[in-house]
């Protein structure tokens, strides 16, 4: 299972506590861990990624195992340790000054 | 027993107010959405029950939320574990996409940017929600881009009334400092197909066919802004009002300048009179005197506070011209905040109920027509939206 921490709005608006867990067929890469997550959390669909174009919100970054994989393509396999659920890929909001 | 539910949208979440037929003991109810920017939470006129609400976020964008109950508990419509029989989720009711298909108008990709240069149409969030006035599963969304959208299955799913960006003008519109909003939505009781919007910068506009196609109503308008200043459009029109049982009589809060039309907008003319600016966000019609008008006078385009820091809503009881200014209850010192285009509301109670929020955080309400106020709440975070319910 996959595991991925959501920044605590959308933890909120998806009805969640805690880290969600999803099973992601095939290939995990980024794409299809959040196609996941959207499947699964219906509400969440337009949050993470833009309508339409699938682009990821200028706002939100994609970090695992200390790592920043927000400029990595969403087609790209995550690191083993997401794979094989040892460590989540977290969705993080940017920081907000003032 | 009567009362009244203010619904109150803040930058940091939602907040309702209820009290009953008196307004003088409140509960609070909030926050809900607690962080995200409410621009708007507006309840559906055939069921009070049915309120809609935008939330907002620069980092997570739109998200529609929906009640049943008047505000006790929400869901965002179509947004659970259901699916249509293709296996994709039942509905999307925070997807604004822009209509570009060829068969319904002219859809539009650009309109003017700061610089003139043509820039593409890109949601960002929606300001002004509308419900139906017969139907409370059908509700219209004003959008920034401009554009309007309407749902007709309780905000599950949306489509655009692309006739209003493709009527023509839409390559001349161009975002006012807030952005380019569409933030006015007027539905006329009398005539079920017209609608009035508005739209900064571009001004009002028309439609008298269900939202199909569309026209500019900008006529008696003057910008010394924009380079000709009796412009088709370009005007920044920041809120219009009616009195519901007479809706051919339209008030206009501009940039500057109040206005009033007599004839559905085809033509305005200038009501200012004696207010000591005519520059502000809100204007609303008491409930019962249609000639009675109310606005809050800002000192400038550049200063959105008060005149010499007293917080006074002007009223108007002969359609315009002639103001008399209400303080009784209202801070005549040191006062700095503004209050913003949604932020004002009547109920339909007697005598007549009138409430604004303030971008300081304060919602104040009068049940007497506005001849005293007192606070609702004192420190809410910026208010962005006020809407009453009357409840019988």
């Amino acid at each position: 299972m996959i595991r991925v921490a959501l920044p605590p709005h959308l933890r909120t608006l998806a009805r969640v506590k805690g880290e969600v867990t999803l099973d992601v067929p095939g290939r995990v890469t980024r794409a299809a861990v959040l196609d996941a997550l959207e499947a699964g959390y219906p509400m969440l669909r337009g949050t993470i990624r833009e309508h339409g174009t699938q682009q990821r919100r200028p706002f939100l970054r994609f970090f695992a195992c200390q790592r920043d994989l927000t400029h990595e393509s969403a087609d790209a396999p995550l690191p083993e340790a997401v794979t094989s659920g040892a460590e989540p890929l977290l969705v993080v909001g940017a920081i907000a000054g003032g | 027993m009567s009362g009244v539910r203010v619904l109150v949208g803040t930058r940091k979440g939602a907040f309702i107010l209820t009290a009953d037929g008196k307004r003088a003991q409140w509960k609070v109810s909030g926050p809900h959405f607690p962080g995200w920017e409410m621009y708007h939470v507006k309840g559906s006129p055939a069921d009070p029950n049915r309120v809609y609400a935008s939330q907002s976020s620069g980092w997570f964008g739109q998200v529609i939320q929906r009640s049943c109950d008047g505000g006790k508990t929400w869901e965002t419509p179509g947004g659970g574990l259901t699916t249509t029989p293709g296996g994709m989720p039942a509905g999307e009711s925070n997807k604004f996409v822009y209509d570009t298909s060829p068969g319904t108008g002219k859809p539009l990709t650009t309109h003017q940017w700061y610089d003139g240069t043509q820039h593409p149409w890109e949601f960002k969030r929606v300001w002004h929600l509308e419900p139906s006035l017969t139907d409370p599963d059908t509700v219209y969304a004003g959008v920034e881009d401009a554009a309007l959208f309407r749902s007709s299955d309780g905000g599950k799913t949306w489509q655009e009334l692309a006739g209003l960006r493709g009527h023509g003008t839409g390559p001349k519109w161009q975002p006012g400092a807030g952005g380019m909003c569409l933030h006015t939505i007027v539905l006329d009781p009398s005539r079920p197909g017209r609608i009035h919007v508005a739209i900064s910068a571009a001004g009002a506009f028309r439609s008298d066919d269900g939202g199909t196609t569309w026209k500019p109503t900008n006529r008696g308008l003057r910008s010394q802004y924009i380079p000709d200043p009796t412009a088709e459009v370009g005007h920044c029109v920041h809120r219009i009002a009616m009195h519901a049982p007479r809706p051919n009589v339209l008030f206009m809060q501009k940039h500057w300048d109040v206005m009033r039309s007599d004839d559905a907008g085809d033509t305005w003319r200038e009501v200012s009179g004696n207010l000591p600016t005519d520059f502000g966000f809100v204007i609303d019609v008491h409930a019962h005197e249609p000639e009675t008008v109310y606005v809050v006078p800002i000192k400038s385009d550049s200063e959105h506070f008060p005149l010499d820091g007293q917080l006074r809503v002007y009223r108007s009881r002969t359609g315009g011209d002639e103001w008399e200014a209400l303080t009784q209850g209202l801070p005549q010192r040191d006062c700095y905040v503004n209050v913003l285009r949604d932020a004002m509301a009547v109920d339909a109670l007697e005598p007549g109920g009138v409430y604004f929020g303030t971008t300081g955080g304060q919602v104040y309400a009068s049940a007497d027509s506005g001849d005293s106020w007192a606070p609702i709440v004192r420190d809410l975070p910026a208010v962005l939206s006020v809407e009453v319910q009357t409840l019988r």
